[in-house]
């Protein structure tokens, strides 16, 4: 009997056994966090203003999402007329599987990653450009003005993000020399002044560096304060109008997705990866801890500011983000080849 | 950002379109139309289209009698409840020449201040939702339950208080009100400086405000716009000061005003405005003095002579002013309600033109509309 | 440029300083009253729906019927009828109706009354589905109470509002508590 179990577990080790196992694996994660990260941004939402969040359903509120999910299940799934069918049902689809799929090259652990592929980080980026073009379908296949407009905005707000994002990654990878998460947590080894943040000698903007990084995810996930699309249905519906029941929420479910891939990316690239922050006993719990602390910096940024105004946002990127970003790109590299060739 | 004129490629068609902003909003303005006519994100005409909550207040107020109309005036605008029966109470006084006790003039003054600090900060939260913080409110929301279950010790009511009679009051306060009138001050100072620099200081939120939504002086006189529009715009209109009234030239207290016009100075004026109301709050439980609260020899059948009486006050949103038609019966020829909010909001259709959408509901969010003030 | 840059910092600096006061608000206990788990006392003065008083002596209704609540209620939803009883010298109420639903507890019927007849009572719990339900008959509800309590409550009479213009005591059966500085 146990030397049956024992060939299972060997063969589950095998190639295709093994990623197909971290898929499941990964889709499990991601549809448990997509779950519980709303009551996450519940409880914290109410903590943040002093009152309880959820309480009634379940203790502590732990089946709401359960009760949010058969909901929107029990709602009907409605195409509006003359909606192009098609583009409408697959764009929560397509807005939903860039993260999945991301998710396959981060560092969990020590060898756990699905797949350690050496050109991991351009990969993640490849994809996450998708995200832009679902809600732009998403807003135009509804044929609802409302809906064009607000995707049309969404779109102009991730393409300006991106440019400042991809400039800070590309300044990591000269940093770090490699495109391979699993190498660059590796690098981080040792105590915490080995992470990547505090490594000022190669990049002396370093700390900035991050909190250009956290902002762009900020703004490439739509969230607070850069939430244009969501919130601005108090004055004009955003994109995701038409989509009731749960095409609503797979798009939730996605946006939630790619607040998780933008925080385990920071972890990997900036905190340390699943590095404990004494040197010894690292594992995932690290990985974990770091990432869920940077979930909840996204929470909290959320309840604290107010939106910013839509001409503000474009500002911010191109007047402030690309320039410092550019800046710390050519000092990084100056550094490098002065100091460090 | 604001653009005179919609910005136009030569040669393209000058296409507009109309938007509803319709009766029912999420943001708590009330029941107010505005159709827009706008011109891609610009609004080139703003047309607000109001009387979805007409209750008739002033034709109500020729079916009933003076003392039966009272609760009526706290029903116009809810959020200043105090203020607006202040006004009707005053000019029935002043019709019928009663005199008002001294303790009763000093407990009306520092429950209507109670009253438009908790209307101020209703302001404060709702605006900071329109704008997208969701969190200022509850903290607001939480100081304005301390304020409410201070009155709501002396009077028993929390929104509609129907606490003043003609002549005083309903009944005299006690000591807890005056214990915890003070120890509510003394928290609220500190309140005050969290705001300011959880949302003051903000830069997204400066950023929203500065600039937006300039009204002039000029657009405030043609108007008739009153209250913080006026003060925010550099003119230190106040009621208070212009028309004294009840027993407020007896304490020390500035008008805030500030220059710019824009939003964000209506906004600091109101702020302001807080932190003077503790001041005159202060100073009227110092001075309070003994005596009876409801003057002698109110007729229980009030027939005011024949004339025309009028009285004004500051209410939290500019100047309410109550007159009076009377024919010497029980019950009023004709009572006019002169609200504020209606002023206000009619220089919205000049002062939001070539803006943008999103600031110009900023700017009507600034401008503290109450709808069933507006209608009546 | 400078400006820009004095701009950037102050700006980043005033964020900050508002996550700090938001975390600071995370770690403090909650303000909200978990009803209905939890509940809330009325203050002495609350204005819940009027109800009829009961003389401590006597145990019946102080009101005769002489229907000044009638005349002075600004939405006429006070119904009062009263008869002469055999031996009685003088009237009292037989039928007090209070139509609840245009009822906007304004208080001229409790002021108006010169003989304390009526007082607010505390009664905040009142949803029904039905509407009949605030058609409230309030001397049926004075006979009902008085067959379950025959003696006279000594407690009902001292927790009434003192009647206006009468010199207040300090009453300190529910006080107000005085807001503790949460910051």
């Amino acid at each position: 009997m146990t030397q049956a179990i024992a060939n299972l577990l060997k063969l589950l080790a095998t190639e295709p056994y093994r990623l197909l196992l971290f898929l499941v694996c990964m889709l499990a994660f991601v549809g448990l966090n997509a779950a519980y990260l709303v009551w996450v941004e519940r409880k914290g939402a109410g903590r943040f203003q002093r009152r309880p969040g959820p309480t009634e359903v379940g203790p502590a509120g732990l089946l709401q999402p359960v009760a949010d999910a058969v909901k929107l299940m029990s709602k009907q799934l409605i195409v509006p007329a003359g909606a192009d069918t098609t583009l409408f049902r697959v764009a929560p689809l397509l807005m939903m599987s860039p993260a999945l799929m991301s998710l396959a090259v981060i560092p969990w652990g020590q060898g756990l990653a699905a797949r350690n592929i050496n050109v991991g980080l351009l990969m993640i980026f490849a994809f996450g450009s998708i995200n832009v073009m679902a809600i732009m379908l998403g807003g135009w296949s509804s044929r609802n003005k409302y809906a064009i407009i607000s995707a049309a905005r969404v779109v102009s707000q991730n393409v300006a993000y991106e440019i400042p994002m991809l400039l800070v990654v590309i300044t990591m990878i000269m940093v770090t020399g490699t495109m391979n998460l699993s190498e660059i947590v590796q690098q981080q080894a040792g105590g915490f002044w080995h992470w990547n943040l505090f490594r000022v000698w190669l990049n002396p903007l370093m700390p900035v560096t991050f909190l250009i990084f956290f902002i762009c995810m900020l703004a490439e996930t739509n969230r607070a304060p850069f939430d244009m699309t969501e919130a601005e249905s108090e004055l004009v519906a955003g994109a995701y109008t038409e989509y009731a029941g749960m095409g609503f929420g797979v798009f939730f479910m996605a946006e939630y997705a790619n607040i998780l891939l933008g925080c385990a990316l920071g972890t990997a690239l900036f905190l340390g990866g699943w590095q404990s922050p004494f040197g010894v006993l690292s594992g995932v719990i690290w990985f974990l801890l770091k990432m869920y602390f940077l979930v909840f910096s996204v929470v909290w940024i959320r309840w604290t500011f107010p939106r910013t105004q839509f001409y503000g946002l474009l500002n911010l990127s191109w007047k402030i983000l690309i320039p410092v970003s550019l800046f710390t790109l050519v000092l990084s590299s100056a550094m490098m080849k002065l100091f460090h060739a | 950002m604001i653009v005179k004129e919609p910005i136009s490629t030569p040669g393209a068609p000058n296409e507009t379109f109309v938007i509803n902003i319709g009766p029912q909003h999420p943001a708590t303005h009330g029941v107010l139309r505005v159709k827009m006519t706008m011109d891609g994100e610009y609004i080139v005409r703003a047309e607000p289209v109001c009387g979805y909550i007409h209750r008739m207040q002033e034709k109500m107020g020729e079916n009933r009698t003076y003392a039966q109309f009272l609760p009526n005036t706290s029903r116009i605008d809810y959020l200043s409840a105090m203020t607006y029966t202040h006004g009707f109470v005053g000019a029935v006084e002043r019709a019928a020449k009663l005199q008002v006790p001294p303790r009763a003039e000093y407990i009306r003054v520092i429950t209507s201040e109670l009253n438009r600090i908790s209307s101020h900060l209703v302001w404060w939260g709702a605006f900071l939702l329109d704008l997208g913080g969701f969190t200022p409110l509850l903290y607001a929301f939480d100081d304005r339950e301390k304020i409410l279950d201070l009155l709501e010790g002396i009077t028993g009511s929390r929104l509609t208080y129907s606490y003043y009679r003609i002549g005083g009051l309903y009944n005299d306060v006690d000591d807890d009100f005056i214990k915890g009138t003070r120890a509510f001050v003394a928290q609220m100072r500190p309140r005050l400086r969290m705001y300011r620099s959880l949302v003051t200081e903000n830069i997204i939120f400066r950023k929203r405000l500065i600039g937006i939504g300039p009204i002039s002086k000029e657009m405030c006189r043609k108007y008739g716009a009153t209250g913080p529009v006026i003060r925010g715009s550099g003119v230190p209109y106040d009621v208070r000061r212009v028309e004294p009234y009840s027993v407020y030239p007896e304490f020390d207290f500035i008008i805030p005003t500030f220059e710019e016009g824009d939003s964000m100075a209506r906004y600091l004026v109101r702020m302001e405005e807080i932190a003077q109301c503790l001041r005159i709050i202060e100073q009227a439980l110092d001075k309070l003095p003994s005596g009876p609260v409801m003057a002698e020899k109110v007729p229980r059948v009030l027939k005011l002579p024949a004339g025309d009486y009028c009285y004004a006050v500051e209410a939290a949103r500019g100047r309410f002013a109550v007159r009076i038609v009377s024919d010497n019966k029980e019950i009023p020829y004709r009572v006019k309600l002169r609200t504020p909010s209606l002023s206000n909001l009619s220089l919205f259709e000049e002062a939001s033109q070539g803006m943008l959408l999103p600031d110009a509901l900023a700017l009507m969010g600034s401008l503290d509309l109450v709808i069933p003030d507006i209608d009546r | 440029m400078k400006n820009s840059l004095k701009e950037l910092v102050t700006g980043f600096n005033s964020l900050v300083i508002g996550m700090k006061i938001t975390l600071g608000q995370f770690f403090k206990p909650t303000v909200t009253v978990h009803y209905p788990h939890e509940s809330l006392k009325m203050p002495k003065r609350f204005r819940g729906h009027i109800e009829l008083v009961r003389d401590p002596t006597t145990g019946k209704a102080v009101c005769f019927a002489c229907k000044l609540c009638e005349r002075a209620c600004p939405s006429d939803c006070i119904i009062v009828e009263g008869a002469k009883l055999d031996g009685a010298k003088k009237r009292s109420v037989t039928q007090y109706m209070l139509d609840f639903t245009k009822c906007s507890l304004c208080g001229s019927c409790v002021e108006a009354c010169r003989d304390g007849a009526i007082r607010f009572s505390r009664e905040f719990n009142l949803a029904s589905t039905n509407k009949e339900d605030y058609i409230m008959d309030l001397f049926k509800r004075l006979q009902d109470e008085a067959k379950a309590n025959p003696e006279p409550q000594a407690k009902a009479a001292a927790a009434s509002p003192a009647p206006p213009n009468a010199v207040p005591k300090a009453e300190s059966a529910q006080p107000v508590s005085p807001p503790q500085s949460k910051n």
